[in-house]
């Protein structure tokens, strides 16, 4: 028997099977010795620490048959949907299940383009990132020269297209060149609750290149698990943000490396959580380099019996002198039941740094309902009016008009949304 | 408009109000005063309907209305309207946003459609105008980082743009300078109004150097101990609190 014998889940069993299936692709070195990593590590548990709160072997019974690859029918299904969609900004790319349809995509505005070539091989110790690596079937990359100031947004739509129990698989690579400015939202969409997502994305930064990115994640996927890896030179800049509506069960996890000096990182998101659905965000930022400015900000509202989870880990590199980091992570749980997990970690082996980080977990404050109430707003209206304060708080630093506004939109639905919803004792 | 009948309120267990009687008539101005820990806030806090004050025993009408039977919002669109001691702070609601909302869950209520947005900036200016607020200062978090004045002014403004049909202003003096107690008077008496009814509490008699009252009720231990004119408010800033709290001791 070969090494693959000591797994045991039956999801492991059928990962390894649809890997060997895959022929040709599977034969490519760097893809094997991504599985390979992959194999021997096996899906995750809670007793790997950055997976304590999200148990992915218990949760995931049995991987989902592959997608195929759409075929015209579908293309032109999706090409109908994405048609009624509003554009966000300049360009669109649209992938389907991991795979970019050129003609549904638009021409990328002057200094960016989508390069034909497989992505970098990722040296992260992560199995589901080397799963993503392996399995990945068409890697799409997007470079925007040195120098470019590209100032709309560009989207990338992953929709997902075929019916039931399957498994997605998608690979981005965004490098952005030396003194460059690009800003990229992505958003997942359209899948249903028997999908499984794995997305890989890599985030480049030349030297003073800036960068905004923002995630939707707003269909009702089974599961969804995104990896995002960031490598920052000198003087670049990055505004990451997510908001996170959808998903049974969400993993969001960010690997940051600061490598040139005087890089700059701004990380946040919004989960939205609703009835027993699970969202986990775990990221590590690593300052490899002196004067380094790194921020997180990360915000849930935690309904019915959901829970999430915030896990952050800062490292400060002997020599990453002049640090300055802060972290914030806080939640309100509108429910009894519902739960949050935060676990704010710092590692710090420089002596000449400032970082700190705060965790807090409450409910909507009695005091503030009160007082809009004795002016004659409603309770249902003062909640939201609370709550969309709190969550607005965490998309205003996007920073970014458009896409601020476009996030802003989102959330107002999810929360009407949650007016609409029947909860207990509320029939 | 108002009648308070034998009310008892107790806070987690403690009771503040024991048996207290209190009417105001339409177009009437009471001033309820007292020491420190008389009951004055829970007073005001009880009529607008504050969660976790256990009535007890007694009643609330308004006009006819039984206010106990009332959630807080929908006793404020009754026409309760209570200006804040200490106006609460909501960081990332924009005060003019708030504003547009109590005005608008207001006039739904009354079957009114909602205001157009150049109708209410109007009136919010309008109003602005003679309280002295900035709009500037309407455009940031609700009363986050505002000075005492500031809030108070803003309870004012709250109070002229919805048109109460009873006001409970608690403690509004309390941390103004001698300039901004005379704009929030200024505020009260032009909203004085012979079917609007006012009950001001308060500490010490300088407000009412500027809001003159057409009642002064003395409260003390929980209760209404004393009842008269204005003349009542000076022979309190004269004598003190000590002969109306010892008589109930």
């Amino acid at each position: 028997m070969t090494a693959h014998a000591v797994l045991r889940s039956n999801a492991e069993s059928t990962l390894i099977k649809q890997f060997e299936a895959q022929g040709e692709l599977a034969r490519s070195p760097q893809r094997a010795a991504a599985f390979k990593r992959f194999a021997e590590r096996g899906l995750p548990t809670r007793r790997v620490e950055s997976w304590h709160y999200t148990d992915l072997r218990a949760a995931m019974a049995d991987a989902a048959p592959l997608a195929p690859a759409p075929d015209r029918t579908a293309i032109e299904t999706v090409g109908r949907a994405v048609k009624e969609r509003k554009k966000l900004g300049a360009a669109r790319l649209v992938l389907i299940n991991g795979r970019l349809i050129e003609g549904l995509s638009d021409s990328l505005p002057a200094g960016a383009a989508v390069v034909s070539r497989d992505g970098q091989p990722l040296a992260v110790d992560d199995p589901m990132v080397a799963l993503a690596e392996a399995m990945s079937r068409a890697d799409c990359v997007v470079e925007v020269s040195d120098g470019a100031e590209i100032d709309e947004p560009i989207e990338i739509l992953h929709i997902a297209s075929g019916d039931g129990a399957l498994s997605l698989y998608s690979r981005m690579e965004i490098v952005v060149g030396a003194g460059a400015r690009a800003s990229f939202v992505e958003t997942f969409s359209g899948a249903g609750p028997a999908v499984q997502r794995h997305a890989l994305a890599t985030l480049t930064l030349a030297e003073g290149a800036r960068l905004k990115h923002a995630v939707v994640v707003e269909d009702r996927v089974e599961l969804h698990l995104e990896s995002q890896i960031v490598d920052l030179e000198a003087g670049a800049e990055l505004n990451a943000f997510a908001l996170v509506s959808g998903g049974t069960l969400s993993r969001r996890q960010l690997f940051v490396r600061m490598l040139g000096d005087k890089a700059k990182i701004a990380l946040g998101g919004l989960a939205l959580l609703d009835g027993s659905r699970r969202a986990d965000t775990t990221l590590q930022v690593v300052h490899s380099a002196p004067g380094g400015t790194s921020r997180e900000f990360y915000r849930a509202i935690v309904d019915d019996e959901a829970a999430g989870t915030f896990q952050g880990k800062v490292i400060v590199e002997n020599g990453a002198q002049k640090t300055d980091g802060a972290m914030k992570s806080q939640a309100i749980l509108l429910s009894p039941r519902a739960q949050m997990n935060a676990k704010p970690e710092l590692e710090i082996f420089a002596d000449d740094v400032v970082c700190g980080h705060g965790a807090t977990i409450g409910s909507l404050d009695p005091e503030q309902i009160f007082y809009l109430r004795t002016r004659g707003v409603p309770k249902d209206e003062a909640e939201a009016m609370l709550l969309e304060a709190f969550g607005g708080e965490a998309i205003e630093r996007v920073e970014d008009e458009a896409l601020a506004g476009a996030l802003r939109a989102s959330f107002r639905a999810w929360l009407a949304s949650r007016g609409d919803r029947p909860t207990e004792g509320r029939a | 408009m108002l009648e308070v009948k034998n009310l008892s309120v107790s806070v987690h267990g403690q009771p503040i109000l024991g048996g207290l009687n209190l009417s105001v008539k339409a177009g009437e101005l009471a001033a309820i005063m007292g020491p420190n820990g008389s009951g004055k806030s829970t007073l005001a806090y009880v009529i607008a309907g504050k969660p976790d004050y256990e009535v007890t025993s007694g009643e609330i009408w308004l006009d006819g209305e039984n206010l106990l039977e009332l959630e807080p919002d929908e006793r404020a669109r009754k026409g309760v309207f209570l200006a804040f001691q200490y106006p609460i702070e909501i960081p990332g609601v924009a005060t003019m946003t708030f504003l547009k909302a109590a005005l608008n869950a207001q006039r739904r209520s009354r079957g009114e459609g909602d205001l157009t947005t150049p109708d209410f900036m109007r009136r919010v200016r309008e109003a602005s105008k003679a309280l002295k607020i900035d709009m500037e200062m309407l455009r940031r978090p609700l009363n986050v980082g505002f000075s005492g004045g500031e809030k108070k002014r803003l309870e004012v403004l709250q109070m002229t743009l919805i048109q109460p049909r009873l006001a409970v202003l608690d403690e509004t003096d309390s941390g103004l300078d001698i300039d901004a107690l005379r704009v929030v008077a200024d505020g009260v008496n032009a909203l004085r109004d012979p079917s609007r009814g006012f009950l001001i509490i308060t500490h010490y008699q300088r407000l009412l150097d500027h809001i003159t009252p057409d009642t002064v009720h003395v409260m003390a231990n929980g209760r209404i101990v004393a009842t008269g004119g204005p003349e009542l408010a000076v022979e309190l800033e004269r004598n003190g609190y000590s002969a109306y709290a010892a008589e109930t001791v």
